[in-house]
């Protein structure tokens, strides 16, 4: 009896001991990322990384880049949104047993895992491939292009959050509002989705945070643009894609460049992280 | 005619006429049937308790006086179920007109995300197009016939989310009165809240029965004795019994029902 109890004592101080030390190994690794951004991106921190642009070069700034990071950005969440928001709604009021409900929940998982390159590939195939030559190449990569690629990653991710926030509600909700009479569309519309709000905005926000850091997507669609540009047409600078260049510069103030771009990421996505979370947390209490 | 009225008064508080009548009604989930050639009648403007142990169908029957099963597939019911003389079962009798006279209130209390003078103006506006003065006006009255004005009209505006269980079972009571239907149903309507919660419910429910034809589905049989006029006990998917709650309680004719009111099952 006593060896049984010393046993389990044993076991359970080595499974604590494992469990701390693999917390501690992996935060281990996101502190010294964040120290190694925070302490180099602060290198070049300062005004003229907000109002100088790239073509001015280790003088310069990111100023284009950003700018172009926020429209292309804005541009795929605009596209991805509402048409995952839709698409989620189906499922998980429509098709939730259906068989053509599965299949899409399927096909929609191997979207959420496919690599964002080949989601790149593709936009460059299908939209600036054909641009360039309907114009006779005025115009062909594009800011549009960009968007639409990170569109393709931000969909899955969108349908997926509305799909699993619609099923997590009760299903006296969906009885209560019937049993007064009241359509589907208006149950889905006025209530389900109002319930879910506060979820579904979360899984938008998550999407805007993973497209802010997409690199390879952008590299055959918006291209870069080493001058401000407004234009959906436009070829577009961004900021993971600028990064990318300067780091394969020679010029070590360019690579001072590249961490301030990467550390101003970082702050973005940790902001939108927050952001959820809080809306989350809002959503929680107003439903206990 | 003053004459004449007076007798059709006389003759139906005689005699309450039936407000539903069940007539040989089956219910399946899937192949499995869960109601039995259930043939019953409910009065109107009374209270009519459901008991039995779980799983003999007393839900699923009330479910099916406002078709909400409906919403699932797979599931269907045979025979007649007639409102005021029209079977509710014909898929020609729409659900729109059938939910608007038929309300129901749930086990748990569901009260939609939104603000509190929301939660009941949304039914109304969907059956009716009612001005604004009109509409505040039907809002307060649904919310004093649910005995739960004096706790919310100070905070109309605010997210019925934030009332306690107890309010929002009245809550949700008063969107459904607010369609003004004929008859209430109650899926046992106080099992998720406490003792003095389920005693407001239980004087409410004593004081709709004036104008509502009230059905209930309870577990707790107390409460069945205490607020309802007459008792139907279900057992394994079939009417067992149906009476006076005071006959039902005190002097059952079936061996099953006497068994299960004395606790000797379920």
């Amino acid at each position: 009896m006593i060896g049984l109890y010393h046993r389990r004592a044993f076991v359970n101080v080595l499974a604590i001991l494992l469990a701390t030390a693999s917390t501690l190994i992996g935060l281990g690794f996101l502190a010294s990322i964040l120290w190694i951004t925070l302490a180099r991106g602060l290198v070049a921190f300062g005004m003229p990384l907000i109002t100088r642009i790239t073509a001015d070069g280790a003088q310069g700034g990111l100023a284009n880049a950003i700018v172009g990071s926020l429209i292309i950005d804005c541009m795929a969440i605009l596209i991805a949104a509402p048409l995952g928001v839709m698409a989620g709604t189906w499922l998980a009021e429509y098709a939730s047993r259906s068989r053509l409900g599965a299949l899409i929940r399927f096909m929609n998982d191997i979207l959420l895992s496919a690599p964002s390159i080949v989601l790149g590939l593709f936009i460059y195939m299908v939209v600036v491939l054909p641009m360039s030559a309907w114009s006779n190449g005025a115009v062909s990569f594009s800011a549009l292009a960009g968007a639409l690629a990170l569109a393709l990653i931000a969909l899955p991710v969108i349908v997926r959050t509305t799909d699993e926030m619609l099923r997590l509600l009760p299903s006296t909700l969906r009885e209560a509002a019937l049993s007064l009479g009241v359509p589907q569309w208006k149950l889905t519309t006025q209530v389900l989705l109002r319930a879910a709000g506060s979820g579904i905005l979360t899984g938008v926000l998550l999407a805007l945070a993973r497209l802010a850091g997409e690199t390879a997507p952008l590299l055959f669609t918006a291209f870069g643009n080493n001058f401000m540009a407004h234009g959906p047409l436009d070829k577009m600078a961004s900021l993971p894609a600028t990064i990318y260049q300067y780091t394969n510069d020679p010029d070590p103030a360019m690579h001072a460049i590249a961490w301030a771009g990467a550390l101003m990421i970082t702050l973005f996505v940790l902001a939108l992280g927050m952001l959820a979370r809080w809306f989350l947390s809002r959503g929680h209490l107003r439903h206990e | 005619m003053n004459e004449l009225a007076a007798t059709q008064h006389t003759a139906a508080s005689l005699a309450p006429h039936n407000h539903i009548e069940v007539r040989g009604l089956d219910f399946h989930y899937h192949q499995q049937r869960a109601l039995n050639n259930i043939t019953l009648d409910i009065p109107a403007r009374n209270v009519t308790a459901i008991i039995g142990p779980s799983g003999c169908g007393k839900s699923t029957l009330l479910r099916v006086f406002n078709r909400i099963y409906a919403m699932h597939p797979g599931l269907r019911a045979s025979g007649e179920v007639l409102l005021d003389g029209e079977n509710i079962l014909d898929p020609r009798y729409s659900l729109n007109r059938l939910r608007s006279k038929v309300g129901m209130v749930f086990q748990k209390p569901v009260p939609f995300p939104m603000t509190i003078f929301e939660n009941i103006a949304w039914g109304i506006r969907h059956h009716e197009r009612p001005g604004r003065a009109e509409l505040a006006s039907r809002v307060e009255q649904a919310l004093r016939d649910a005995a739960l004005w004096d706790e919310v009209k100070d905070k109309l505006g605010g997210s019925a989310l934030g009332l306690s269980g107890g309010q929002q079972q009245r809550l949700c009571i008063a969107r459904c009165i607010a369609l003004r239907p004929q008859v209430l149903l109650l899926d046992e309507p106080t099992s998720a809240l406490d003792p003095i919660a389920t005693g407001r419910i239980e004087q409410l429910i004593d004081e709709l029965k004036r104008s509502y034809t009230i059905v209930i589905v309870t577990h707790n049989m107390q409460q069945a004795a205490r607020i309802s006029d007459r008792t139907a006990f279900m057992y394994m998917g079939e009417l067992i019994e149906m009476d006076a709650t005071e006959k039902i309680f005190t002097a059952p004719a079936r061996k099953q029902t006497e068994d299960y009111i004395t606790g000797r099952f379920g």
